[in-house]
């Protein structure tokens, strides 16, 4: 029997502020969905777009980013820098039909293990909700139909 | 050194933290699940991996099994990397083959499902082994710390982290943002629990500090700027001008007496507004350094440039100077310690209590200054009409524990309340009331004086007072102030009146705690309180290597307190500028020469101008130096040209693979 | 400035007085109210003790009902104006609740998105039209008349969207803007003794006399109130208190009252003759008494 569908969330936070609040979760033993999978960078701004495209196209059905607040960014301006990035993706992903709820970027301090949690929480009854994005077997779909037309 | 393994040799490790990880995570599934794993020579569970016994073991299977990664999923690596780097070194490994997974804080303790949370985490190790397999031997960057510290904030905790430095043989900047140091404790009546003079404690200290060799003391002067990275911070440092010149003023006063006001008019801020000063003034008698200060703000000479200036002719030392301008002084330091204190809780935020409203409400400051022998009213503790207080009711917790306002617990008002209470007993005679929702009287000899107090006579009454009115309804009310407040342990509501009303206000983040946390660049809690890198393993560091903290500006603490962590935090930093040198994480950028096409994109990107564009070769440079390893550049780069350690590209795909694989 | 008009049973009867005042000032200032059509009972305090979620369902049919107008609903009423409020909130932050009055409206052929901004009139006229619109207005300024500022309870609490909780202040500064001297009253926002002084008369009218009697002590002229229950147990108990607490007495007015009074209505057009203790004689010793 295959098993029930959950959403797979890739998650990319900074090492200053977002992934040293998802520690602080964990300390105060807040429960937040099990669905994500954090990956550390040092800080927001070391978002490659490619990273964001990557973990859809290998199935992700949402990309959580978390920095540091505006003016708190430990290198100065680096989440200044991602949320610029951000824009563009999210642009891109619009053109690719990928739902904007899909991809998510969250400044999250330190201090906010709550807001991990409710982020974490928010992100996946929304990504339930819209369903399995499959971007793999789409991709299989549209390579189909272009060799159709070939 | 710079190669990569040919076929990697991975050990796996997953650790049960006792029951913290194994408790919902199975740990030996996921250790099987890990030894399935292409590259994966070694998967192993075990109670606690950063022991003894389990860093060894990971130094012995690197020999037997020739393993060149190593991968422990345990906690979060910004506990325990360390750790797993070095036992890693230990077992003949260049110490970066590692890579780490935090099965702790981001899951076991995060969830609630079993299998949910297994899934997990063999997820997470499949990444961290599809990521290790792509690093690199890295070599350490060390570069040397210079040996001066800098010191902000002159309270308490400023002055002692100061003179222990100092006393070590370092050379101090204390910079203080007041025309003096000694922050609040100066203005301290007695000290809770053994009544000694705060100023007699003090005040020695103060002195020590201006006298001190080491020490260079720059009062009425701000932090600006802070740059550079741990071992090498340049500092900017703005004095703003007093109008006095510190070296010809010996603080005679006559200038004070010589002010064309011939009385005071400014509320004084040291007696928390209960007096008046003039514009030019000394803040309080043992003020350091002695030296009087202009108040541009009230001083018809600054504001209008008419005046008989009758204070410039009284000195005669010619210390006055109006034409004085800031100064900016730039300083390289190792390590900083901050120690910025705190505000007390405004009570007119919670306008019921009447500060303000009525003559008779203080602060719990202005009284400290009432009853102090050398305050505005000389030690007599008098009503606005002049008559002494017959009754006195003291309101605990005011901005504290409160909902509405602050919800921390300010940790010293239920102390200092007892003081207060015994103190204004002893100068009016008066009936004291204390009003409080708990005593919290944690502390060495704390609880023995709530006893005495209680020996004394001191009325307690357990229940937050709802409000403090002249709307009165008795005869015996008439004229008096009524504290309306629910009596917990009687079970009904009471109105006392009372004479005189003393709200213990709570402890808040400085007002502008906000603006020197950006310019440190350290992190703050919900409430504004500066962040500790760790609220019990690492007090005093914060999450910027090399600057420390001490004192209130990190959270409520009594003077024990916030001496010791003011100790503590000289000590660390002493510990990092007496070592000379400091390792960095080697987490730089580095362009790849055949791929840069010199486009310049990344040169303005850097927030550190670490990049250049050599115009001979056409390609940009990294100077690793200046370089922190934020990876914006890497990201940036159209041709892929730039590589950040440790946050490589295709490491970090390997984990984006790792974790999606099955999915 | 126009607003959707939530007037509630008060208003048309026992407040009519607060509706006439309210309205004539509005048009002064140049606010337009539109009044939502067939609306229904707030459910006050008493229908919601009796049946919970069915009260809600009420209250929200007048949300539903304003909705589709795209303003900002303005009730009057003190009390309208908190289950208003509540009646949002709670559909808001209770799920099960809102899937409750959802059918209920369902049924009615309505529904609610959630998007109506209640306003107390206080709250629009210090907050939206301004102090200094209002002092533009002000024709003939009320000098010297001294007006205890009582808001009641609802309006502030538990919500407290646009004043302090245990010390509001935008009245006074209203009535300030207006010419008067209010005085400090620190009972402000003690009870009026509510239903009570139905249920329980000897509480609840004492509570009314502890407001009075202050006010007198303080020297007030009248009493200027913003809820028209509050309104009736300080107009209307006078006669008993002076039988069964003490002989006190001054009048109660609406603070849309007193603001036309300053704009140079007419009494008799503010509804100010419908008073059961009439403020004529302390208006009049203001030089503010008016013919009609």
């Amino acid at each position: 029997m295959p098993e029930p569908w959950e959403p797979r969330i890739v998650a990319f936070f900074c090492n200053w502020c977002t992934y040293t609040a998802a520690d602080l979760a964990g300390v105060s033993r807040m429960k937040y969905a099990p669905n994500t999978r954090v990956v550390r960078v040092m800080c927001s701004g070391r978002m490659d777009p490619q990273f964001v495209y990557d973990a859809f196209a290998r199935g992700a059905d949402g990309v959580l980013i978390g920095g540091c607040h505006p003016g708190d960014c430990h290198y100065i301006e680096g989440n200044y820098k991602a949320l610029r990035r951000f824009r563009m993706i999210r642009r891109v992903l619009r053109e690719m039909g990928i739902e904007e709820a899909r991809c998510r970027l969250e400044w999250i301090s330190a201090a906010e293990g709550e807001k991990v949690r409710r982020v974490v929480n928010e992100m996946v009854e929304e990504v339930r909700r819209l369903g399995p994005l499959d971007l793999p077997g789409r991709a299989a779909e549209w390579d189909e139909e272009v060799s159709a037309h070939a | 050194m710079e190669h990569r393994a040919d076929e990697p040799r991975i050990g796996v490790y997953v650790c049960h933290c006792g029951s913290n990880i194994a408790g919902k995570v199975r740990v030996a599934a996921v250790a099987e699940a890990a030894a399935l794993l292409p590259g994966v020579v070694v998967s192993r569970d075990s109670k606690y991996m950063c022991s003894d016994p389990g860093q060894e073991m990971i130094q012995q299977d690197i020999r037997e099994h020739a393993l060149n990664r190593i991968v422990v999923a345990s906690c979060s690596p910004l506990l325990h990397e360390e750790t797993f780097r070095k036992a890693t070194e230990r077992g003949g490994l260049n110490p970066y083959f590692f890579q780490m997974v935090n099965l702790r804080e981001h899951d076991s303790w995060v969830h609630e499902d079993a299998d949910a949370a297994t899934e997990k985490a063999v997820d997470l190790v499949r990444a961290a082994v599809r990521r290790v397999r792509f690093h690199r031997a890295l070599e350490k960057t060390e570069v040397p710390v210079h040996p001066d510290v800098l010191v902000v904030g002159g309270g308490i905790a400023g002055i002692h982290a100061a003179l222990t430095l100092a006393d070590a043989g370092k050379r101090v900047y204390l910079v203080e943002r007041e025309p003096t140091i000694g922050g609040h404790m100066a203005r301290f009546d007695k000290t809770f629990p053994t009544l000694d003079c705060a100023a007699c404690i003090l005040t020695p200290k103060m002195s020590s500090v201006k006298a001190h060799p080491n020490i260079t003391l720059w009062t009425y002067s701000d932090v600006t700027s802070v740059s550079g990275y741990v071992g090498n911070f340049k500092v900017v440092v703005r004095r703003r001008p007093r109008y006095v010149r510190e070296d010809l003023c010996v603080g005679c006063l006559e200038c004070i007496d010589a002010c064309v006001y011939k009385e005071g008019r400014v509320p004084d801020e040291f007696n928390a507004g209960l007096g008046k000063r003039k514009p030019i003034y000394i803040p309080f008698p043992q003020a350091t350094p002695q030296v009087v200060v202009v108040d541009p703000a009230s001083c018809i000479r600054v504001k209008t440039g008419k005046c008989k200036s009758t204070c410039v002719e009284a000195c005669d030392r010619d210390a006055i100077v109006f034409d004085q301008k800031e100064e900016i002084r730039e300083i390289e330091v190792g390590a900083i310690v901050v120690a910025t204190g705190f505000e007390t809780f405004d009570a007119a935020r919670i306008p019921q209590y009447g500060l303000g409203v009525y003559d008779d409400v203080y602060t719990s400051l202005q009284v400290e200054r009432m009853v102090n022998s050398s305050g505005p009213t000389l030690g007599e503790v008098r009503l606005k009409n002049g008559s002494t207080p017959r009754s006195i009711g003291i309101i605990h917790c005011v901005g504290s524990r409160d909902q509405k306002t602050n919800r921390w617990c300010s940790r010293v008002c239920c102390m200092y309340s007892l003081k207060l209470a015994h103190l204004l007993k002893e100068h009016t005679g008066a009936q004291v009331y204390n009003f409080y929702i708990d005593i919290r009287a944690a502390g060495k000899g704390y609880e023995e004086f709530f006893d005495r107090l209680r020996e004394e006579g001191v009325n307690f009454i357990r229940g937050r007072v709802a409000e403090i009115t002249d709307w009165t309804m008795t005869p015996e009310e008439e004229g008096r102030l009524v504290i309306r407040v629910e009596d917990t342990l009687a079970g009904f509501v009471r109105r006392i009146p009372v004479d005189m009303v003393v709200l213990a206000v709570g402890l808040e983040p400085a007002h502008d705690a906000q603006e020197v946390r950006r310019v440190l660049n350290i992190g703050c809690s919900n409430e504004g309180f500066f962040m500790e890198r760790h609220p019990k393993l690492a007090p005093v560091e914060t999450f910027t290597e090399g600057i420390f903290l001490a004192g209130c500006c990190q959270g409520p603490k009594d003077i024990p307190d916030t001496v010791a962590q003011a100790g503590a935090a000289a000590a660390a930093a002493l510990a990092l500028v007496d070592a000379g040198r400091v390792e960095l994480e080697p987490n730089t950028a580095c362009v790849v020469d055949e791929a840069c096409s010199g486009c310049k994109t990344c040169v303005a990107l850097c927030p550190y101008t670490a990049i250049s564009h050599d115009r001979e070769r056409g390609k940009a440079a990294v100077n690793g130096a200046l370089c922190k390893g934020c990876g914006t550049c890497v990201a940036a780069c159209p041709s892929g040209a730039i590589r950040q350690n440790l946050f490589e590209d295709d490491q970090i795909f390997g984990e984006i693979e790792g974790v999606l694989v099955h999915a | 400035m126009r607003y959707a008009y939530y007037p509630g049973c008060s208003l048309k009867g026992t407040g009519k007085a607060y509706e006439e005042s309210l309205l004539s000032v509005f048009r002064t200032l140049g606010v337009e109210l539109h009044e939502i059509e067939d609306w229904n009972c707030c459910g006050a305090t008493s229908y919601s003790s009796v049946h919970n979620s069915a009260a809600f369902a009420l209250a929200a049919r007048n949300l539903a009902l304003a909705e589709p107008l795209r303003m900002d609903l303005v009730a009057p009423c003190a009390a309208c104006y908190l289950v208003l409020e509540k009646t949002k909130r709670y559909i808001r932050n209770h799920p099960h609740l809102d899937e409750r009055v959802r059918r209920g409206l369902q049924a009615a052929g309505l529904r609610y998105e959630g998007n109506v901004r209640v306003r107390h009139p206080l709250d629009v006229l210090v907050n939206d039209v301004g102090l200094d619109a209002v002092r533009a207005k002000v024709k003939r300024p009320l000098d010297g008349l001294a007006v205890a500022p009582y808001y009641g309870c609802q309006v502030v609490r538990p919500y407290s969207t646009f004043d302090h909780q245990t010390y509001p202040v935008l009245m006074d500064r209203l009535l300030e803007a207006a010419g008067a001297k209010v005085v400090r009253y620190p009972l402000k926002t003690k009870c009026c003794g509510g239903s009570l002084t139905g249920t329980q008369p000897d509480v609840g009218v004492r509570l009314a006399w502890f407001l009075i009697r202050e006010a007198k002590k303080r020297g007030a002229d009248v009493i200027a109130t913003l809820c028209p229950l509050c309104h009736f147990n300080l107009d209307s108990y006078q006669d008993k208190i002076a039988r069964t607490c003490e002989k006190v007495s001054v009048p109660t007015v609406y603070f849309t009252q007193l603001l036309g009074l300053a704009f140079g209505h007419s009494e008799k057009s503010l509804g100010l003759h419908r008073n059961i203790v009439s403020a004529h004689a302390a208006l009049a010793s203001r030089s503010l008494a008016t013919a009609g």
